[in-house]
């Protein structure tokens, strides 16, 4: 059973984290959750990224979060990976399954998904 | 859109965006199945020349003004039910503030299903983990009932962890889902 109380262990086991930093290998994941995004099925891809790092053993190292219009509506749900040293991915028409490969081939695995950046969707 | 819990999001966000420090969202559902969602904020409020034009479909289209689709949305999902819609809000200084009540005959074959509730409010919580927000939700048929308030995790949590740590995410989602199969305990 759940409780308000698990919090105070949570808090504690996450001031003892050592969390790495941006210039030391950082990454940020970041999904668009305007009107348009959520639209579009950005929900469902936000809670997948959430669930994917913390599943993963990632949370020490990758951050996941929202911000508003990305200004490619046409291509929502769409997110955005910063990474240290390396150029912005931008994922763009993602769903919950795509969601999924991007967390073990990328964040994992370290490895961009070719097939759904935005650079390739442009050429179809 | 076709889940009422993305409406929820949409219209919640409404009341981020007008500075609210703290909303308040709360769905409950009499024996009948009538389901009364409403969503109130401390924020702004709407003066009465918004308020004409976001209640009124047919004043937004003749303005030139690009205008959010949001509550004509929200107002249509209640109203093809054989629901209703109202919205109360004040700009006075002070005690300015929104009221957004939606009523939903989820028994009617034009009501939108729920979707997935729980991702909404995590997904609103972490988005504005500066802002306070309570959720409820009681459904008189089932005795069931659920509730999350930021206040009370922040007074344990302290100043040391944002709400939009993805641990503390992962736990309001187990926290509300366990809620939600916890039909009649409580
Ligand atoms: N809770 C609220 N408090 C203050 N003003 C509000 C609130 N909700 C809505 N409004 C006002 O009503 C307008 C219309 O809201 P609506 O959600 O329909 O569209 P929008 O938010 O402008 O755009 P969209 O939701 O489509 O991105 C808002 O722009 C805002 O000015
Ligand atoms: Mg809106």
């Amino acid at each position: 059973m759940k409780s308000l109380a698990e919090l105070a262990a949570i808090k504690a086991k996450m001031q003892d984290k050592v969390v790495i930093r941006e210039g030391e290998g950082a990454i940020r994941v970041v999904v668009g959750m305007a009107t348009c995004g959520i639209a579009a099925g950005a929900r469902p891809v936000l809670s997948t990224f959430v669930e994917g790092v913390a599943n993963n053993n990632l949370t020490s190292k990758v951050t996941v979060t929202q911000t508003g219009c990305i200004g490619i509506c046409q291509y929502e749900p769409v997110v955005e990976i910063f990474e240290d040293g390396k150029e912005k991915v931008t994922y763009v028409k993602l769903d919950a399954d795509k969601a999924k490969r991007i967390v073990e081939e990328h964040l994992v695995g370290g490895k961009v998904v070719n097939e759904y950046t935005i650079g390739e969707y442009k050429k179809i | 859109m076709k889940e009422l819990s993305l409406h929820i999001l949409d219209v919640a966000k409404n009341s981020v965006k007008a500075g609210a420090s703290l909303t308040e969202i709360s769905i409950s559902t009499d024996t009948d199945g009538l389901m009364t969602v409403s969503i109130t904020d401390n924020g702004c409020g709407m003066t009465d020349e918004v308020l004409k034009r976001v209640t009124d479909p047919f004043y937004t289209t003749r303005t030139t003004r690009k205008v959010g689709l949001g509550l004509p949305l929200w107002r249509l999902a209640a109203e093809q039910t054989g629901g209703s819609f109202h919205i109360e809000s004040s700009t006075e200084e002070g005690r300015s503030g929104t009221c957004v009540t939606a009523v939903f005959d989820t028994k009617s074959i034009d009501c939108m299903p729920m979707g997935d509730i729980v991702s909404t409010v995590v997904t609103l919580i972490s988005g504005s983990p500066d802002k306070d927000f309570v959720f409820s939700d009681n459904d008189e048929r089932n005795k069931r009932s659920v509730y999350l308030d930021t206040r009370q995790m922040r007074e344990i949590l302290g100043d040391g962890v944002s709400l939009d740590a993805l641990e503390i995410q992962m736990w309001m989602s187990e926290y509300l889902c366990e809620q939600y199969e916890n039909k009649t305990e409580n």
